[in-house]
């Protein structure tokens, strides 16, 4: 049984393949673009890929963490509905972040968010739990959990939008989407300008896997109307560190 | 009853095709219902469709004209969009080649499916071998193209859709309508009633807003997202670089079937690649502010192969054909395959509009359906409804202007439809069409012969009221059954030149 699947597996993947050379083919039977040859022994061959111009801007005009960048991050993030709260420096995040979290009873963070942040958040009363890589949290126990804490990997202020790739100080993909509520916080030389910086930092590990989040989860599928709130947090706080 | 296209020639006898769209599921996802003028006849005499689709338009042209407004390159993102798709075409077996080695180097699995019956087939025997029998779907036209759904019942596995528009259409049993948002054509109210009368979990003082709606939706799906073992994806891209996938979405629906269950199968037709992680940059800018009219979609997830510890442990991706390799061999085809299915197209269509996507008789509707399902299908002869769907253009352009690629959905439509005339030359016996267009190019290839013709056209007055023309005999009903024509002037333009402007040396 298995042996037959995996042989007609190969089997539509030459066809697959050989239709699609044939389909590229020119009419004299020569390839117009693909040559059907091993990608190692055509490196150097002219390409369609001369063909892609990028005369978009790959970088902003604003240097990242620029006064002008958190300005612009800070409404679109508002436009989102998400809160937004600025802090000058480090010094005043433990009283922002009691402030953020009052009220809240217990948060899950990743293993290895800044050991200051955690304290503070302990010192507002919050049951914090961690989500270590060795002792992983439970699925039910994450869903019980009301607010999760991260920091980011790079913010894009044209966008307004925090990327996560798993880095140690924003942990599994599953942490940041069950509880109803992500506070994240994003220090201001992390905030870049455009999607392009973005995809440029990003680019160092591809391979992790990315949550890219703009504002609370929403839809617009009744009538093209925007709601906020439907699976992922329906609240999105982001602390931002100007310095 | 059909809305008359314009169309020449003989098409296929009333009744040819099988069901209409609503209610019962279709065969084949890229052709069902009647012919597209037989099924805009019957969408058109429906007053709430046409005001749900018209309100919703309006709503989406107006938040995408704002915030592609303010993106002072888009121009430029445009031209590299539609230059990465075409070397995308170009050198498809080596990038293909290139993602599967990539997938599979960082733990993923790669099959290949020549058409929809083999994919289907696949997915579910990845399914069994799990030894569930449910599994939650994130929303994507790939999986709608082949019928999975379907194919998995047959199966005794059912698949649960988890987009939220997605989701209303399968309560309701009802066919997709538009590529972005399936469940367009319904009203708030409509889903109301929809939820009350199928989601046993419902509260029964749930009213009609949005919010309430969202928040029906997000209990009702909860418990089947936190016990489910498997979940099917589409992709917006993949990139053959690296071997990342990305599923854009807003709900975090996308993110719960990514994320919680331990197997993820992807279906992916072999046109959504992208060369290299760069490309991103261009197709995430140009994607959310073309299709929900917002600056990012809330969310995007992008995974390569598996991650230990994060996510799903086993990753399977189908890379399907059916019919795509048919489409890259036709110069109009490939164009059509540059698609990224941002559905801006159909937004600004004011054929669209009017009908609403089940008209068209395709998962794919609007303006890129039209070329997009003949192409894929294969559509050829009047006998297929497919055949018909170039004619559902008034070839006004905005299609194109919106195009976040480039497409020039005008110029592909006006090729497919002189395919259909040559093809009809060979025909011994003319038709009217024929006669009256032959009779045409005999009066307007003289000045002498033109200018007595055009006079008489003024005769025409004696039938309109109000400067339109709401009948006239048979053959010209075709046309005023479903639309005026406006009154002929009173003067030619060659007799109001001699006129005015008169040496008389013209006529």
């Amino acid at each position: 049984m298995r042996r037959r699947r995996n042989k007609a597996t190969t089997d539509a993947r030459t066809e697959v393949l050989d239709r699609i050379r044939a389909a590229l083919a020119g009419p004299d039977g020569v390839a117009v673009g693909g040559t059907g040859e091993d990608p190692a022994t055509t490196v150097g061959r002219p390409s369609a890929a001369d063909a892609v111009v990028r005369h978009y801007r790959s970088t902003g005009v604003h240097e990242p963490g620029s006064p002008a960048l958190i300005e612009m991050l800070t409404d679109r993030l508002a436009d989102y509905r998400a809160v937004v709260h600025e802090v000058a420096d480090a010094s005043e995040l433990p009283a922002a972040l009691r402030r953020v979290l009052a009220g809240v009873r217990t948060a899950v963070v990743p293993p290895w968010l800044d050991s200051a942040w955690v304290t503070a958040a302990a010192g507002a009363g919050v049951a914090v739990r961690t989500d270590a890589p060795t002792v992983p949290l439970s699925t039910e126990a994450l869903e019980s959990v009301e607010v999760v804490l991260t920091g980011a990997r790079v913010a894009i202020a044209e966008t307004g939008t925090i990327v996560l790739d798993a880095g140690p100080d924003q942990g599994r993909r599953i942490i940041t989407l069950l509880p109803d509520r992500h506070v994240c916080i994003v220090r201001a030389g992390q905030v870049v300008q455009t999607v392009p910086e973005a995809i440029a930092v990003l680019g160092r590990s591809p391979a992790r896997p990315q949550t890219w989040i703009s504002g609370p989860s929403a839809t617009s599928d009744i009538e093209l109307t925007r709601v906020e709130g439907v699976h992922g947090p329906r609240r999105l706080d982001v602390v931002l560190l100007r310095s | 009853m059909s809305v008359d296209l314009g169309m020449p020639g003989v098409w296929a006898p009333k009744g040819a095709a099988q069901t209409s769209g609503h209610g019962a599921h279709p065969a084949d996802p890229l052709r069902w219902g009647p012919t597209f003028p037989e099924a805009a006849a019957e969408a058109l005499g429906d007053r709430q469709l046409r005001r749900n689709l018209a309100r919703a338009t309006s709503t989406i042209r107006g938040k995408r004209a704002a915030v592609v407004g303010e993106v002072t390159d888009w121009e430029e993102l445009r031209d590299a969009g539609r230059a990465i798709k075409t070397r995308v075409m170009a050198e498809l077996p080596e990038l293909l080649l290139q993602l599967e080695e990539q997938v599979t180097a960082r733990g993923g699995t790669v099959h290949w499916a020549r058409d929809a019956a083999e994919a289907n087939r696949i997915v579910a025997d990845l399914v069994k071998a799990t030894g569930e029998t449910e599994v939650v779907k994130v929303k994507s036209m790939a999986t709608q193209e082949i019928g999975l759904n379907e194919a998995l019942a047959e199966e005794g596995i059912e698949a649960v859709e988890t987009d939220l528009a997605e989701l209303i259409v399968q309560l309701a049993g009802d066919m997709p309508s538009h590529i972005l948002v399936p469940a367009i054509h319904r009203s708030r109210a409509e889903i109301r009633e929809i939820f009350l009368a199928r989601m046993d979990d419902v509260p029964r003082e749930l009213s009609d807003a949005p919010a309430e709606l969202a928040e029906a939706a997000r209990l009702h799906l909860r418990r089947t997202f936190l016990r489910a073992k498997v979940a099917i994806s589409g992709a917006n891209f993949a990139v053959a670089e690296t071997g990342t996938l990305a599923v854009v979405e807003s709900e975090g629906n996308g993110r719960m079937c990514l994320t919680l269950p331990e197997t993820l199968i992807t279906v992916m037709g072999i046109e959504k690649l992208v060369p290299t992680w760069r490309d991103l940059e261009v197709f995430l800018q140009l994607l959310p502010r073309s299709s929900t009219g917002e600056r990012m979609n809330p969310y995007t997830s992008m995974w390569t192969g598996v991650t230990k510890g994060d996510g799903p442990q086993a990753f399977h991706l189908v890379l399907l054909d059916n019919g795509r390799t048919r489409a890259l061999a036709d110069d109009v085809g490939r164009a059509a395959l540059h698609c990224i299915r941002c559905s801006a197209c159909l937004n600004v269509c004011p054929v669209y509009e009017r009908v609403g996507g089940h008209a068209y008789g395709s998962v794919y509707p609007g303006p890129i359906g039209a070329i997009l399902t003949p192409q894929l299908t294969g559509a050829a002869g009047h006998g297929d409804p497919g055949s018909s769907l170039p004619y559902a253009s008034t070839l006004c352009g905005a299609c194109y202007d919106v195009c976040p690629v480039k497409i020039d959905i005008p110029a592909l439509l006006v090729d497919l439809r002189a395919r259909q005339v040559d093809g009809d030359r060979r025909r011994i016996l003319p038709g009217a069409w024929d006669v009256a267009m032959r009779g045409a190019s005999w009066a307007m290839s003289s000045a002498k012969r033109f200018a007595p013709a055009a006079r008489s056209a003024r005769l025409g007055r004696l039938l309109a009221r109000d400067g339109k023309i709401r009948s006239v005999p048979f053959p010209g009903s075709l046309w005023t059954r479903s639309r005026d024509l406006p009154a002929p002037p009173e003067e030619t333009f060659r007799d109001w030149w001699s006129r005015t402007r008169g040496d008389g040396d013209e006529a």
